[in-house]
């Protein structure tokens, strides 16, 4: 088990490096110069390379690659302000220090992803379940019905027409948005509620359509048919076997999913306004703000990275065949 | 309907003589499929959007409007003072069937229509593209094995690890500036060949992934196999024993993309990263009703629903298409 994690975190490691790597010669490559954006009307050559040198955009782009990573490892300093270990830079907009900007960030994003994945595990997984034991029967149609409406459904019209409906006429919903759960619980989990939905209602579907193939293929295995043969009744049959060997591709998707919702749901956030990390994304492209552009992809790359480490130890316990290796 | 089933049923035991004719796989495939009536009807609603994108100059001309007049700013009593249209949901008239945008009074149907073509021909475009260089590098990987393929896979993760809608909306309007001064406008059809180049850019990992699997298993079938004992070429074992048995997955993976690329397309338009005005463009419709939806419903929710009912008949169409081609699936 160590050794495992030990490989895993170092490949995760050079993974991280080299999404950053592409990232920041992709962005920092740019042909736009931030810096006389910056400089403004009375704009002299040596202000603009005073500016050029705060940005830290002063050398060769592979340079300031490295400059980033000396940066990240050991700080570094942007003229006179010194930016000390885990440095990823100062927003070019409003010089704000990005690592902090993210961290203020991440209790919305972390919010919406796990109240939506909770739900999105249990009604997907239910619901496949059920399809899979009514095979073909009223409950399996209705439930794959539904859940292909939901897969083709899209977050920004789902929630825009649910906020109108349940918010706006009937006001059965309270306004979404984010309030710290230290401040009010039940302010936080009523603006969350929305978000909660529109995410769950989405994805539901295709937990509920995998979950569904995956457990039928499971109940047509040979081990299934010896735990059967030897007059274990419906209930382990379906719980303790062949619900634990269906589960193993469920998790793997939910290990992806769960790394995109951490890393900011762009599209959720956007459409309710929610204060996380995927708006500051979208944000910061429309402000062409690099560092955080930059922060905002290691953030998401890092969230994706680590669940699925997490996800790979989760096999061990779920699926015994695994232990083996 | 009819044009889905051009062809002619055939007639079954006519004569009783005649020697069984063998039915070639795609005959078999064509039989299951048309016996599936989800999957035909769903097929006539993707044909109905293909052909209302195709002829979309036909039906501007039949219909005597166009998606870029601005009607409403143009002739008084369509918008109110504060820009809303005037008539009921948004406007909806004789004369404008879906009603007019807020604001700048455009025609809605026509937007919509239009908008097909802009889905479309993106969707369709990045999903040919990433088919192309999915099965090409999937196919060598899987093939060459060995360190190609460690150094395929080891891309193939690294793509797979991009936060990829974050990535689009980062990138597209880098790779626009790489083209374009900062000061000058982007072109319509820079910013369709922007979207399409990112999106292929990180799409063809997946169906790499999944054809490089798919190769993996047939290299070490016997057939595969005793080609190369009797000295077949590679190429000519790609070509005639591994692509015949790929076309499968291939090509039910292809038709559960497109839906998956028209909605990316609409999610990016609808982030500000894809299509802007004045293209006629489902996302960016949807963007612009989020802004009004509270004064104005209706002009989010026609595209929205527009959208629904393609992306829905789509995905039981691959639904259908894979169950026609891959009847031992069980879904």
């Amino acid at each position: 088990m160590l050794r495992f994690l030990i490989r895993r975190t170092v490949s995760a490691a050079l993974i991280l490096l080299v999404v950053s790597a592409v990232t920041y010669l992709l962005f920092f490559a740019l042909p736009s110069d931030p810096a006389l954006l910056a400089c403004g009307k009375q704009c002299t050559p040596q202000l603009l390379a005073t500016i050029r040198h705060n940005m830290g955009i002063d050398a060769p782009v592979p340079v300031q690659y490295w400059h980033f990573l000396v940066g990240v490892f050991s700080g570094r300093s942007f003229g006179a302000a010194s930016c000390p270990a885990p440095c990823l830079g100062y927003s070019f907009v409003n010089g704000q220090p990005v690592l902090q900007t993210l961290l203020n960030r991440f209790p919305a994003t972390a919010s919406v992803a796990l109240g939506a994945a909770v739900l999105v595990l249990t009604l997907g997984v239910g619901a496949g379940m059920i399809a899979a034991l009514r095979r073909g029967k009223a409950a399996d149609k209705v439930a794959m019905g539904l859940a292909l409406i939901g897969a083709s459904m899209q977050i920004y019209f789902f929630g825009i027409v649910v906020r109108y409906i349940f918010v706006d006429q009937l006001a059965w919903l309270p306004l979404p948005g984010y309030t710290s759960p230290g401040a009010s619980l039940s302010g936080w989990a009523g603006g969350m509620l929305l978000p909660w939905i529109t995410l769950a209602v989405v994805n539901v579907a295709t937990y509920a359509r995998f979950t569904r193939s995956s457990m039928l293929e499971s109940l047509s295995e040979e081990y299934v048919r010896a735990v059967r043969a030897k007059g274990l009744g419906p209930w382990g049959v379906y719980v303790k076997h062949a619900w634990r060997g269906a589960m193993t591709p469920v998790v793997t998707m939910f290990g992806i999913d769960l790394g995109l919702f951490l890393g900011g749901a762009l599209i959720t956030e956007t459409t309710f306004n929610i204060p996380g990390i995927g708006k500051l994304a979208v944000d910061s492209v429309a402000d062409s703000d690099l560092p955080m552009m930059m922060g905002t992809v290691l953030a998401a790359s890092t969230a994706m990275v680590l669940v699925n480490i997490a996800v790979d130890a989760c096999y061990a316990v779920i699926d015994p065949r695994v232990r083996a290796l | 309907m009819t044009s889905l089933l051009a062809d002619p049923p055939v007639p079954e035991a006519a004569d009783p003589t005649a020697p069984p004719q063998g039915r070639s796989p795609a005959k078999l495939a064509w039989r299951r499929f048309r016996r599936d009536r989800v999957g035909v009807a769903s097929a006539a609603v993707v044909g109905l959007f293909f052909l209302v994108g195709l002829g979309a100059p036909v039906i501007s001309w039949l219909y005597g409007k166009d998606p870029y007049t601005t009607y409403g700013q143009n002739q008084p009593g369509l918008l109110d003072d504060f820009g809303y249209p005037t008539g009921p949901m948004g406007g909806i008239s004789g004369r404008f069937w879906l009603g007019v945008e807020p604001g700048l009074g455009r025609d809605v149907l026509m937007q919509l229509v239009y908008g097909i073509r802009t889905s479309l021909l993106i969707s369709l475009a990045v999903v040919a593209l990433v088919t192309l260089i999915g099965v090409l590098v999937g196919v060598v990987a899987g093939y060459a094995g060995g360190l190609v393929d460690y150094a395929v896979g080891r891309v193939i993760d690294v793509i797979l690890c991009f936060p990829a809608t974050l990535f689009f909306v980062a990138f597209i309007p880098v790779a626009q500036a790489a083209f374009v001064k900062p000061t000058q406008e982007v072109p319509t059809w820079l910013r369709a060949g922007t979207v399409v180049v990112v999106l292929t850019a990180f799409g063809w990992a997946s169906t790499a992934r999944l054809v490089r699997g798919q190769v993996l298993s047939l290299r070490e079938r016997e057939f595969v196999q005793s080609a190369r004992v009797i000295g077949v070429s590679p190429a000519r074992i790609v070509f005639r024993e591994l692509l015949p048995n790929l076309w499968t997955p291939i090509l039910i993976s292809a038709s559960l993309a497109v839906p998956a690329y028209v909605t990316t397309e609409a999610a990016l338009s609808f982030l500000g990263a894809g299509m802007v005005e004045p293209t006629p463009d489902w996302g960016r419709m949807i963007q612009r009703g989020a802004q009004v939806y509270s004064a104005d419903f209706s002009y989010m929710l026609f595209p929205g629903l527009a959208m629904l009912i393609f992306v829905l008949a789509f995905n039981l169409l691959g639904d259908s298409v894979r169950d026609a081609l891959d009847p031992r699936s069980n879904r």
